[in-house]
């Protein structure tokens, strides 16, 4: 396929340029509409009392005297709500023999985690609800917590329905690892710590409700990146029809996977909306966030690598066990962080044996689930440690040793020892481009000599490969009622301008943006001239929305070929008010031309003037269509693997065990890009994100189960005076799979900033005794990894 | 996040406030900048009947020289003394401090009153208060005192305030020819509150040091003076070899408590390396 070239120079060609957001400046102006600014009459507002241990039995739940409050309207605890919400189990099919328990709005009996929602108060303020959960007494009978993953894995089950406190274990083996490790002339292991962290979304999760009973229709205007999915969860679990719910999802402050799970703060204000007929509005405070919003990562992984004598990789074998809180997440459960942390190791290397453990535990804390790059980091922080590992042991650089063992930029498609299918990928480039723009020997150079006066400074990288343009393959097969395809629809109005509504969704990234570029490139009209809605089950097509890397790569192709069946519909109608070929006719910047002569016709606002208002003129039997549907899913590949690699550099001070961050550089290729400005964007958050997790970021819990962190005082996110400059290149290597030919960016910075920002801490230590395999890579750590303290 | 309801007064004079406090019973709370005080209200730590705002009373405003004093009125917001050529000239050593408390909005807002009332043992201007030997002037309805910032600071949180009592103004000696200071702290992030932090005041004549105050912040439940060390370093030189010895007595000196995210030992740690470094700057005139 691939007969996309964007031609750049034409005036109406959008593909390729970097142009700003229109949605920009609105949000810049404090325009934005965020759920939390939402005003409805009669709206109620809705505040929770939360369990104070993270495991025991609820004994009795007095709410006497937060109902007799005045401005309290109602008090709802578990069985009010379980009575008409059918409860919801994080399972998928694909997953053989996960198990998790149901889940319901507001526990029955017993609580799971510290900072749980035991009591939805619903008020006339937000502060009155405040005051009435002051007055709830909730007596909990506490019960051992189980905090750690590694103690999970044997201890007696949390729950006697589940048996033990394994929600999912599996296995790889391609064959042939004993006896590569055997045979090997090298091997190094190493064994990894990856904390737990969260979203930290600026706008936090946001819900109002609004049940009507006259005509059993629930409106849910809901901070989420998927608001099809929540119509399906709204409909099934409330048992309204389908068709009767509306998600509105309007200006969303960030999600990065964290507002795309069922949390049941939602789930129990839906309920109460219903319960009560009226709107009701839950805004999480950040306290809140920080015990209910999904957590990340928290694994536990060992990792070994055999090598032959001359530096080639020949096996790897590795053990994960990742802890997920009390229960698996909904729908998208939290066994695919784990499940793809072992199928991405090794990744863009060239070796066949291949074996790996997985074991997800539970344990007393809030959920972990899909968070920015699902797995990536700690697959691509363990691969590429290793390698380093490997390449000390075996005194060759981390370049000559990535060199020798990288996939052939010449040698797809390949199937990976895990069974992804790469269709084409560009290791090769990549790494020649991340050397030459890091300027590596002189920063080799720069280094040795600073090492002299004593300065420590560290020099590393690591190689990714991202999971991006999901099929059904994902979750589709695994029963859940999440889509992969994306639906647009595009309007023509009598000005001649374009409308579309398509299922793709936007967060800040910039989907909007890029969508609008496609249409009006592929339509041959100004940007401007097309306005674009996202957001509203009502007013858009179903789709899959925002997860994974989707929005360019399945939303963009979706738009591409939108826009290309409306065009053909004006072109039909143009041909026949200008009693020439449609074939022959073009539409450029906004006119009807002459294909080979360029020259201008009609404009495409008479067009539309003629086909709306003077149809009587066009010959008999026209029925002009100036409306089209379309849908597209993924067909072929069932992902589309992108690839890239990462360079940083560190001074790390010895005797204090702070690091600062002085560069960073990013080369990654995610085929063709639609608009190079919002790509490096996506990428400087992402690697942002990575190096958070790498120093900063960590969910601290005691030995009770206890959130020992959860502000933004105590809880390190990076800010910009600790963030370096970041330098970012492409490579394209556009799929073939679709006419547009793009594939995701949105993962790519978080995936191996971790791994970079470690080989470059390991690097500036070489020659001290210590090696950290631990994120975040706090001083505290690093100087006991120095043994100074 | 919502505080209880509460009522709230803007106060003419500084009299009004004495006495609004006490018609209140004591179920009132003195209003500065509010940048720790509102957080705890909406965090519902705090929840006192009456808000008394003092933020806007002219008694308690500006930077001057009083009696060979710099006098630092209680409201004057941390971004006052970062700006001021007073404080520069005749106050460095806070003048060093004031880039590293928190961050401009903070700074804009943050009283240098509200922070020494506070006390919190992880802020800059109370610790340097006590590098400073400042003296702290308190006004109650039964008249007005002065507390050296040696008695001032007793607990966490606790300092020799009585209930309704308050800070109208500070009174730091000023440098001399033989002045020499340095701050300095490690903290995570630019703006957070400090793993440890440390402000010297020395006189020093030649090399020698004639005269040193050290303080700490984040070490304990107070801001601390380290007498220990100041003893070892008067009357010498401020050689490598001293500075080592410093380092050491510092060791024992101190005994800071742990947090989540650093235990005690990694703050001694990280306390005798900054003295070194601090020493070492003065000892550089830089
Ligand atoms: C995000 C953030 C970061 C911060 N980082 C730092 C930092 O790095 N370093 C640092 O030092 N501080 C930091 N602060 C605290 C800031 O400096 C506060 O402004 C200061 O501690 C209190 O001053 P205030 O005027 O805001 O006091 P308020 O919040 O108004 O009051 C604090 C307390 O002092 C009492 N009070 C206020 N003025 C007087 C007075 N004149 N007499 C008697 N009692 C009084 C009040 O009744 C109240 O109990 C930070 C604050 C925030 C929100």
């Amino acid at each position: 396929m691939n007969a996309f070239a964007g031609s750049i120079d034409r005036p109406s060609s959008y593909i390729g340029r970097s142009v700003s957001r229109p949605n920009a400046k609105r949000l810049l102006e404090g325009r934005g509409r965020y759920v939390t600014d939402l005003v409805l009459p009669r709206m109620l507002h809705a505040a929770f009392v939360r369990s104070p241990y993270a495991h025991g039995k609820i004994v009795s739940i007095d709410i006497e005297e937060a109902k007799a409050l005045s401005g309290v309207c109602a008090v709802f605890t578990g069985e009010d709500l379980a009575s008409i919400c059918a409860p919801w189990t994080g399972t998928l099919g694909h997953f053989s023999n996960m198990k998790s328990l149901p889940q319901v709005p507001l526990p029955l009996g017993k609580v799971m985690w510290s900072g749980q929602p035991v009591v939805l108060i619903v008020a006339d303020s937000r502060a009155i609800a405040e005051d009435a959960a002051e007055l709830v007494i909730v007596d909990i009978e506490e019960l051992p917590a189980l905090a750690d993953p590694v103690q999970a894995m044997s201890a007696a089950a949390m729950s006697q329905e589940l048996g033990d406190n394994i929600c999912f274990a599996t296995k790889l083996d391609s064959g042939g690892v004993e006896e590569a490790l055997d045979a090997a002339d090298t091997t190094v292991e190493q064994s990894f710590v990856f904390g737990r962290h969260t979203a930290v979304t600026l706008e936090p999760r946001a819900i109002v409700a609004d049940y009507d009973p006259s005509e059993n229709r629930l409106t849910a205007h809901h901070a989420t990146q998927t608001p099809y999915q929540f119509q399906d969860i709204y409909s099934r679990h409330y048992d309204i029809p389908e068709a009767n719910v509306r998600v509105i999802a309007p200006d969303i402050g960030g999600s990065f996977g964290m507002k795309l799970h069922v949390y049941h703060e939602e789930m129990a204000v839906v309920g109460a909306s219903i319960l009560l007929g009226r709107p009701i509005k839950y805004v999480a405070d950040r306290m809140e966030s920080f015990v209910s919003d999904i957590h990340a990562r928290d694994h536990r992984v060992t990792g070994r690598l055999a090598l032959d004598r001359d530096g080639r990789i020949t096996a790897m074998d590795v053990d994960d066990v990742t802890a997920i809180g009390a229960f698996s997440s909904y729908p998208r459960t939290s066994a695919v962080e784990g499940n793809q942390v072992i199928r991405l190791m090794g990744a863009p290397y060239d070796f066949s044996s291949y074996r790996a453990n997985l074991s997800v535990v539970f344990q007393n804390k809030v959920q972990t689930s899909q968070y920015r790059a699902v797995g990536h980091p700690i697959a691509c922080a363990v691969t590429e440690c290793l390698v380093d590992a490997a390449a000390r042991e075996l005194s060759l650089d981390p370049f000559e040793i990535r060199e020798r063992n990288l996939i052939p930029d010449s040698s797809y498609p390949r199937t990976s020892p895990t069974g992804y299918q790469f269709e084409k990928l560009s290791h090769q480039v990549c790494l020649a481009r991340l050397k030459s723009i890091m300027n590596y020997d002189a920063l080799r150079a720069e280094q040795a000599g600073l090492r002299q006066k004593g300065i420590l400074r560290g020099i590393g990288i690591a190689l990714f490969v991202e999971i991006t343009n999901p099929s059904p393959a994902f979750y589709g097969v695994g029963g859940a009622r999440i889509s992969a395809q994306d639906g647009a629809i595009l309007k023509l109005t009598p000005s001649g301008e374009v409308h579309c509504s398509i299922s793709v969704t936007e967060q800040g990234q910039g989907t909007e943006t890029i969508i609008g570029q496609i249409v009006a490139d592929q339509l041959g009209i100004d940007r401007e001239k097309v306005r674009v809605m996202t957001g509203d089950t009502d007013t858009t097509p179903h789709g899959g929305a925002t997860w994974a890397c989707r929005g360019a790569g399945i939303g963009g192709e979706t738009a591409l070929q939108a826009a290309r069946k409306l065009k053909a519909n004006l072109l039909a109608v143009a041909g026949l008010i200008l009693q020439a070929q449609p074939g022959e006719l073009d539409i450029r910047a906004d006119w009807i031309v002459e294909t080979v002569t360029g020259q201008q016709r009609i404009s495409l606002a008479e067009v539309a003037r003629i086909a709306f208002f003077r149809s009587d003129t066009l010959p008999p039997e026209t029925q002009a269509q100036l409306s089209v549907v379309h849908h597209y899913a993924p067909q072929g590949y069932p992902f589309a693997f992108t690839n890239g690699a990462q360079g940083c550099l560190v001074e790390v001070d010895a005797e204090t065990g702070f690091v600062k961050i002085l560069k960073h550089w990013v080369v990654e290729d995610c085929g063709r890009i639609i608009n190079p400005l919002l790509v490096d964007e996506q990428v400087r958050g992402g690697v942002v994100q990575g190096l958070g997790a790498a120093f900063f970021e960590e969910c601290l819990y005691n030995e009770e189960g206890q959130l020992t962190n959860g502000s933004l005082a105590d809880y390190l996110v990076p800010m910009a005076c600790e963030m370096p400059d970041i330098e970012i290149s492409h490579v394209e290597t556009p799929t073939r799979d679709t006419e547009l030919g793009a594939k995701g960016c949105g993962e790519a910075g978080t995936a191996a900033a971790s791994a970079a920002a470690m080989n470059a801490v390991n690097d500036a230590l070489a020659g001290h005794g210590a090696v950290l395999t631990q994120i975040p890579m706090t001083p505290t750590r690093i100087l006991k990894a120095l043994g100074t303290i | 996040m919502k505080a209880r309801a509460f009522d709230y007064m803007r106060p003419k004079c500084v009299q009004e406030a004495l006495e609004a406090f006490v018609s209140a019973d004591g179920d009132a709370s003195y209003i500065a900048g509010g940048q720790s005080l509102v957080p705890a209200l909406a965090l519902r730590l705090q929840a006192p009947g009456l808000l008394i705002d003092i933020a806007r009373l002219d008694e308690l405003r500006g930077l001057s020289i009083a009696d060979g004093h710099l006098r630092i009125g209680a409201t004057t917001r941390h971004c006052e003394i970062l700006g001021s050529d007073l404080v520069r000239e005749h106050a460095p050593l806070l003048a060093k401090a004031a880039p590293f408390v928190a961050h401009p909005a903070i700074r804009n807002k943050g009283t240098f009153g509200g922070s020494l009332a506070l006390a919190d043992p992880a802020s800059e201007f109370p610790a340097m208060t006590l590098a400073l030997d400042a003296i702290i002037e308190i006004a109650s309805v039964e008249g007005s005192r002065r507390v050296g910032a040696g008695d001032f600071f007793i607990d966490l949180y606790e300092t020799a305030l009585q209930p309704g009592e308050l800070i109208t103004a500070v009174y730091v000696s000023l440098a001399t020819a033989k002045t020499r200071t340095a701050f300095d702290e490690l903290a995570r992030r630019r703006g957070d509150y400090a793993i440890v932090g440390a402000g010297i005041d020395a006189e020093m004549q030649g090399d020698f040091v004639e005269r040193m105050r050290i303080a700490f912040l984040s070490v304990g439940s107070t801001p601390v003076r380290v007498g220990a060390v100041e003893a070892a370093l008067t009357g010498r030189q401020l050689t490598p070899q001293a500075i080592r010895q410093a380092q050491d007595v510092l060791g024992t000196e101190l005994d800071p408590v742990g947090d989540e995210h650093t235990p005690p030992e990694m703050r001694r740690h990280l306390a005798r390396v900054l003295l070194g470094r601090l020493l070492g700057r003065l000892e550089a005139n830089v």
